[in-house]
């Protein structure tokens, strides 16, 4: 049954498509990196990809702008719009603010937002249920673990990243209610994202400790992280984009968001003239989130491992299993 | 007994391998501010040294070119530095802020175009980092070891040498030096040059043993810090050190609070802990150590009676 179900769905797409027949217009898209930089590996880089593939498949350039420090996005968000770029995709919660105000003086450029909410017309916020994805690889992290001591290290310390350590902590309990978690975070200013060398040092301290299975969060700040990880023989956790690759061996999983679908999406809507603005929260239901399984990791997790955390997927879809959410009360206890 | 052992042998590991490049670097800016250059560039040399280690290393597959272009990159800045400040006797402070924007900029620029990573260079592997020779969990690469031999070096050179004699007598009366009929200036660009080589060392450091590639800004004020440290040991090389390990040992022990519970007290704040190596500092600063004795000549350029 299953054979014929596939072929089946995108013929209907493609009538439907057919029908519709969007009128697709000319943009001018662009993208505003956060301070982590386009190839982190990671959370911009995921943007990078889904905007590469936009370019790809459309011939149309996007305008780029990877800002040094946090005082530029202001400048460059309204560079940008006075350019007539649109639509422009923000990327990051530290361009929020920003945001608001450009968007306030172009009401007719249309702006997305990733991983902050802005509440206008013409921004369209896009959010994931972090906590979810974070669940799913703290079951794994508590499975693989020998000593029963898992590590997390964030980058900077604010409710975005404690949702992610948050959920984390709840899969580890999940799988395994005597798991110890040990949380780490690098600092408490956007530098935070860009320092590998103190990543590697905080996962160090965590080894020493007896941890076994770290979970990196903290976008370039990872690549020590997990570099460390592989010169200490031990398991680390790749973020938003599948760093699996990065150390096959050595990676159990990465938390999986996609913001290059974000990204994608975005773009092809304004293109078919479909964009709406408002906030879109993308959890493990509608495939924002989710954790990779790939060839550089599959000797690493069992069918046992497997079996648990697609359960434990289901259950989290169907409503089951609810994770609380650290941003709902800046609290981890619901 | 065992686990407060290990955790405290760790402790000491994790203090020496933050510690080496401040201790580098602190080494490398006794030798010029002894002899009257001040050297605000320090962190500038460390990442123009660290940029370029990690590209020579990641192109070539040898750590120890990476180490050779390390200093050669530092050594090149040391003697800009020295040509604004000796040569033309311009204003120290603002050569060596100059140094460090553009080393700031010119890394990621040329990061992103050889490498198109946004200027970070590709992860480096194996023989293209300098790997821990006796603790693989310790990481005790050799320029760990090269920076412990460093102060009994810089020690030596400057206190019991005919050189070390003529540094102190630069930084203090350059006149005098002068008056005996030595060069002012091969004086003070021989220890620019020593600094370029320690500055070098430290960055090489940070981007093929302790890491594994170049990221930007990734020597994150460690320069400064150095010369803090400079300042604390008041311009001698053995407490300079000393304060070098201080603030390797509070950054260590600052990870390894992190999040822990303490007796009485609960979980301490993230923020408090990261504060605590530049609450030292005030506090240190504010009474501690006391007046602190600059060499007399630093700052100020060198000119011969006409």
């Amino acid at each position: 049954m299953k054979r014929w179900v596939r072929p089946l769905i995108a013929l209907l797409a493609a009538v439907s498509l057919g029908a519709v027949a969007h009128a697709q217009i000319v943009i001018k898209p662009a993208v505003v990196f956060s301070t982590g930089g386009k190839f982190d590996k990671s959370f911009n880089e995921g943007v990078w990809q889904g905007a590469e593939r936009f370019k790809k498949e459309t011939g149309i350039a996007v305008a780029e702008f990877e800002p040094s420090n946090e005082t530029q996005f202001e400048q460059v968000l309204r560079r940008f719009a006075q350019r007539g770029q649109d639509p422009i995709i923000a990327v990051g919660f530290a361009q929020a603010v920003a945001l608001e105000k450009v968007a306030k003086e172009f009401p007719n450029v249309h702006f997305t937002l990733i991983d902050s909410v802005v509440n206008l017309p013409n921004v369209q916020s896009v959010v994931f249920r972090e906590q979810e994805g974070s669940f799913l690889v703290g079951m794994l992290a508590a499975m693989a673990s020998k000593t029963g001591k898992i590590g997390f290290v964030g980058g900077m310390d604010i409710p975005l990243v404690r949702r992610f350590q948050c959920g984390f902590e709840q899969g580890i309990k999940y799988a395994n209610p005597n798991a110890e978690l040990i949380t780490n975070m690098t600092g408490t200013t956007p530098a935070a994202w860009n320092d590998p060398g103190r990543g590697a040092e905080l996962a160090k301290g965590q080894f020493d400790r007896g941890v076994d299975v770290v979970y990196a969060a903290a976008g370039s700040t990872g690549l020590g992280i997990l570099q460390a990880t592989r010169d200490r023989g031990k398991l680390g956790i790749g973020v938003d984009s599948n760093q699996n690759h990065l150390h096959p061996g050595n990676m159990l999983t990465s938390m999986l968001k996609r913001v290059d679908l974000a990204a994608y999406n975005s773009f092809k809507a304004a293109q078919d003239n479909q964009w709406k603005g408002g906030t879109q929260v993308l959890g493990l239901k509608e495939g924002g989130v989710d954790w990779a399984l790939d060839k550089d990791n599959e000797k690493l997790i069992t069918p046992q491992m497997k079996a648990a955390v697609d359960a434990a997927k289901a259950a989290i879809i169907s409503g089951q299993i609810v994770v609380h959410d650290y941003m709902s009360n800046n609290s981890c206890k619901s | 007994m065992e686990e407060a052992l290990s955790l405290v042998t760790a402790t000491l590991a994790a203090t020496l391998r933050v510690a080496t490049p401040l201790v580098l670097c602190a080494m490398g800016g006794l030798f010029s501010e002894k002899s009257g250059i001040l050297d605000v560039g320090l962190e500038g040399k460390m990442l123009m040294a660290a940029f370029f280690a990690a590209a020579t290393a990641s192109l070539t597959g040898s750590a120890w070119m990476g180490v050779g272009a390390a200093i050669l990159a530092a050594e090149v800045l040391a003697l800009l530095h020295g040509f604004a400040c000796i040569t033309h006797r311009g204003n120290q402070v603002v050569s060596g802020i100059a140094i460090n924007i553009l080393a700031m900029g010119l890394t990621v620029v040329l990061g992103a175009a050889w490498f198109g990573r946004g200027g970070q260079t590709p992860p480096l592997t194996g023989t293209e980092r300098l790997n821990p020779i006796f603790f693989p969990v310790a990481g005790d690469n050799i320029l760990v070891y090269g920076a412990l031999l460093a102060v009994p070096f810089t020690w030596w050179l400057i206190a019991r040498t005919r050189f070390g004699l003529r540094l102190r007598a630069v930084g203090e009366v350059p006149l005098a030096v002068d008056a005996a009929g030595i060069s002012v200036s091969w004086l003070r660009y021989r220890a620019v040059l020593l600094c370029g080589l320690f500055a070098g060392l430290a960055g090489a450091y940070l981007s093929i043993a302790q890491n594994a590639g170049f990221s930007r800004d990734m020597t994150a004020g460690q320069g400064f810090i150095a010369l803090a440290a400079i300042i604390f040991g008041r311009w001698r090389p053995v407490p300079a050190f000393g304060a070098c390990l201080a603030f390797g040992l509070l950054d260590a022990i600052a990870i390894r609070l992190q999040g822990v519970r303490l007796p009485g007290v609960g979980e301490v704040p993230v923020q408090l802990i990261q504060a605590m190596p530049y609450l030292l500092t005030l506090f240190l600063l504010a009474g501690f150590i006391g007046r602190t004795v600059a060499p007399k000549a630093a700052g100020v350029p060198y000119e011969k009676e006409p």
